[in-house]
């Protein structure tokens, strides 16, 4: 990574407070965004990366807390930052995009309005000239119409309209840092690749970087240039994604890539991973892919493992990353 | 939006029959009591001629569907006959009295809102926590605090012990009106509120937990004008229904508080008429009263549909 990376994660853990203690939903992860960067989180439900990236946003449902760790955007550090200040970088600094455009748009206003009310609070814009700026960004992001449409309200807009309505939304400060929680997957599939290709494009425009939590890994690969996979709560593997893609080093990622179709072998059977994640109310001092893992040995059970570079710029959380994947790839 | 609000001439429609069924309710409660309604009026001890006299007077001696029919026609003409104490047209008794309740139950409206509103956002910004359980036990002690207490609790503190306020009476100008209102109204306001605060603080918890919140966060908003641009409009909605309703209730709460604070408005008159057995003035003022709660129930979709965009009661099946 490079020297002064745009966003730095380090140590992260999220705890939901119960009446005795805590449980930890994420438990220390740790990665840097490089400005112009395409940073990929893939998971399954409940691996804790749409927690993670709402952490950095500051936008943690009730009773999620930060516990411990730092983030840092910018060199300055988010954890424990005035609110005011912090508030202030969302917007002008970092912008989110959300999984559901059915409910992340204000039911009751005017979807203009909704883009226009950043400029208004950032730029110092007059009403009519945030709404020029609305209409532009609207058209920036391929809407039709986009004048008539500003005055819509978000029922009367099509799933794919209203993605482009969020993705204006956060890109009408411009931001350096987006964040996309899922953006693509409330979309059908021809709608999706619009999307990304618009996100890219946008990206690149505007020279902001990305942090891309999915769980689809094609929608990665399109998208991303690094990637981290977690799972229950931690991270397991981190590298360049077509490296990781082509020659995976833990075995939930291989899982993952098995499970999932890939169009350049069309004729290979998906292979699911067996078995659930685990409950995070009961974590042991154990790995917590063991109970699902096809390679699992009897250290997997005794102590957690934590990433370990195994190769330049990659790392992998497997006690034998090594011997498994080294035997796998011969 | 406009195009939206075309309901209204239709439900107005619809109203008639509703208007209609209160006529009937109306003139046949004066007929259902045990008894002649002449002898009902006099009391036990009136002299035949003078029952006979009233008879006709009230127009009685005739068939009662030619009764009703004479109501009706009286009604359309605006005619609510004469009060039987005042000797004067219901009309014009009904009409000095409603800009007094109007104004007191708008007046408390207004007031719960302005108790209600600030009070459900500090509830329900932390839930559980030492003001929102403060401001549950508030909506507990309202609801159960009887409003004529209430009412002389507020004239004791208020009027007798600070002097701020008048202890009753309506004033002369408008601003004297507003003051003098102030108290009644308070007191209505504090027993309409814990409905209110109920309704919108469970509503505001859902809100404030919505992707759209988050989202408005995200653009960096935050305190106050969150609360305002995003929370309230959406929140409100539900409760405007519930409000709509209890408007009716507080008309009939206004009763009590009319007498309390000696306000010559519909409650007033219609204590008045029930104990000296004002048969017409009742009709009149129950006949105006349950104009008033079908109005609201129009104004309370009207307001719905211009808070809430997604609401179209005009035609299922635009766009």
């Amino acid at each position: 990574m490079t020297e002064s990376p745009l966003l730095s994660v380090t140590d992260l853990v999220l705890g939901v407070k119960r009446s005795k203690g805590s449980t930890v939903i994420v438990d220390g992860v740790s990665f840097d965004v490089a400005t112009g960067n395409r940073f990929g989180i893939v998971g399954e439900s409940g691996s804790g990366k749409s927690m993670s990236l709402r952490a950095i946003a500051n936008l943690l449902p009730a009773g999620v807390n930060v516990m411990s760790g730092s983030i840092k955007y910018n060199g300055e550090e988010l954890v424990g930052m005035n609110r005011v200040k912090r508030r202030r970088l969302m917007g002008p600094e970092i912008a989110m995009i959300f999984q559901e455009p059915m409910t992340a748009l204000n039911p009751v206003m005017r979807v203009g309005d909704q883009i226009a009310e950043g400029p208004r609070r950032y730029l110092g814009l007059s009403r009519k000239a945030a709404m020029e700026l609305a209409v532009s960004m609207m058209a920036r992001t391929g809407i039709p119409d986009p004048a008539k449409r500003a005055l819509a309200y978000p029922h009367q807009l099509s799933g794919g309209l209203r993605q482009r309505i969020m993705i204006a939304m956060a890109i009408s400060c411009r931001p350096k840092l987006i964040l996309c929680d899922e953006p693509t997957t409330a979309l059908d599939v021809t709608v999706q690749h619009q999307v990304l290709r618009l996100l890219e494009e946008l990206c690149d425009d505007f020279g902001a970087s990305l942090v891309f939590v999915t769980h689809d890994l094609a929608v990665v690969n399109q998208t991303c240039r690094d990637l981290a996979v977690m799972y229950a709560g931690r991270m397991v593997e981190t590298g360049a994604v077509k490296d990781v893609f082509r020659d995976p080093r833990h075995p939930y990622t291989k899982g993952l890539l098995d499970s999932a179709p890939d169009f350049d072998q069309p004729g290979r059977a998906l292979v699911p991973i067996p078995g659930f994640p685990p409950n995070l109310a009961h974590r042991e001092n154990a790995c917590s892919f063991a109970p699902r893992c096809p390679f699992v040995q009897e250290r997997c059970l005794e102590g957690a493992p934590v990433l370990e570079r195994v190769e330049d710029g990659r790392e992998s959380a497997c006690f034998f990353s090594d011997e498994i994947f080294k035997k796998v790839r011969v | 939006m406009l195009h939206r609000l075309s309901f209204i001439p239709g439900r107005l429609l619809q109203a008639i029959p509703v208007v209609f069924g209160v006529t009937l309710l109306v003139f046949f409660m004066a007929h259902l009591l045990p008894g002649d309604p002449a002898l009902a009026i006099l009391g036990d001890k009136a002299t035949e001629d003078r029952i006979v006299a009233l008879r006709t007077q009230l127009g009685l001696d005739k068939p009662l569907l030619v009764q009703y029919g004479l109501f009706l026609s009286n009604i359309a003409r605006g005619n609510l006959g004469d009060s039987l104490t005042y000797q004067v047209p219901v009309s014009s008794l009904v009409l000095e009295a409603v800009p007094v309740t109007l104004s007191l139950v708008f007046f408390a409206l207004i007031l719960g809102l302005l108790i209600g509103i600030p009070l459900s956002g500090i509830a329900a910004v932390k839930p559980n926590r030492p003001a929102d359980l403060g401001v549950r036990a508030y909506t507990l002690v309202g609801q159960g605090m009887p409003q004529f207490w209430v009412g002389i609790m507020l004239i004791l503190f208020f009027s007798l012990k600070l002097r701020l306020f008048p202890v009753g009476g309506y004033g002369q100008t408008a601003a004297d009106h507003l003051y003098y209102l102030f108290l009644p109204a308070l007191t209505l306001a504090i027993a309409l509120s814990p409905t209110l605060i109920r309704s919108l603080r469970s509503s505001t918890i859902n809100v404030l937990g919505s992707e759209y919140v988050a989202t408005a966060r995200s653009k960096g908003s935050g305190g106050v004008a969150l609360f305002r641009q995003h929370v309230l409009r959406n929140a409100i909605i539900p409760t405007v229904s519930i409000m709509g309703v209890n408007l009716g209730y507080l008309v009939g709460g206004s009763i009590v508080i009319e007498k309390v604070f000696a306000l010559p408005g519909l409650g007033s008159l219609m204590l008045n008429a029930i104990f000296s057995r004002d048969f017409p003035t009742i009709q009149g003022v129950t006949l105006f009263v349950a104009l008033f709660v079908v109005v609201v129930g129009i104004l309370t979709d009207v307001v719905y549909t211009l808070l809430d965009p997604r609401v179209n009661f005009s035609s299922k099946e635009r766009e």
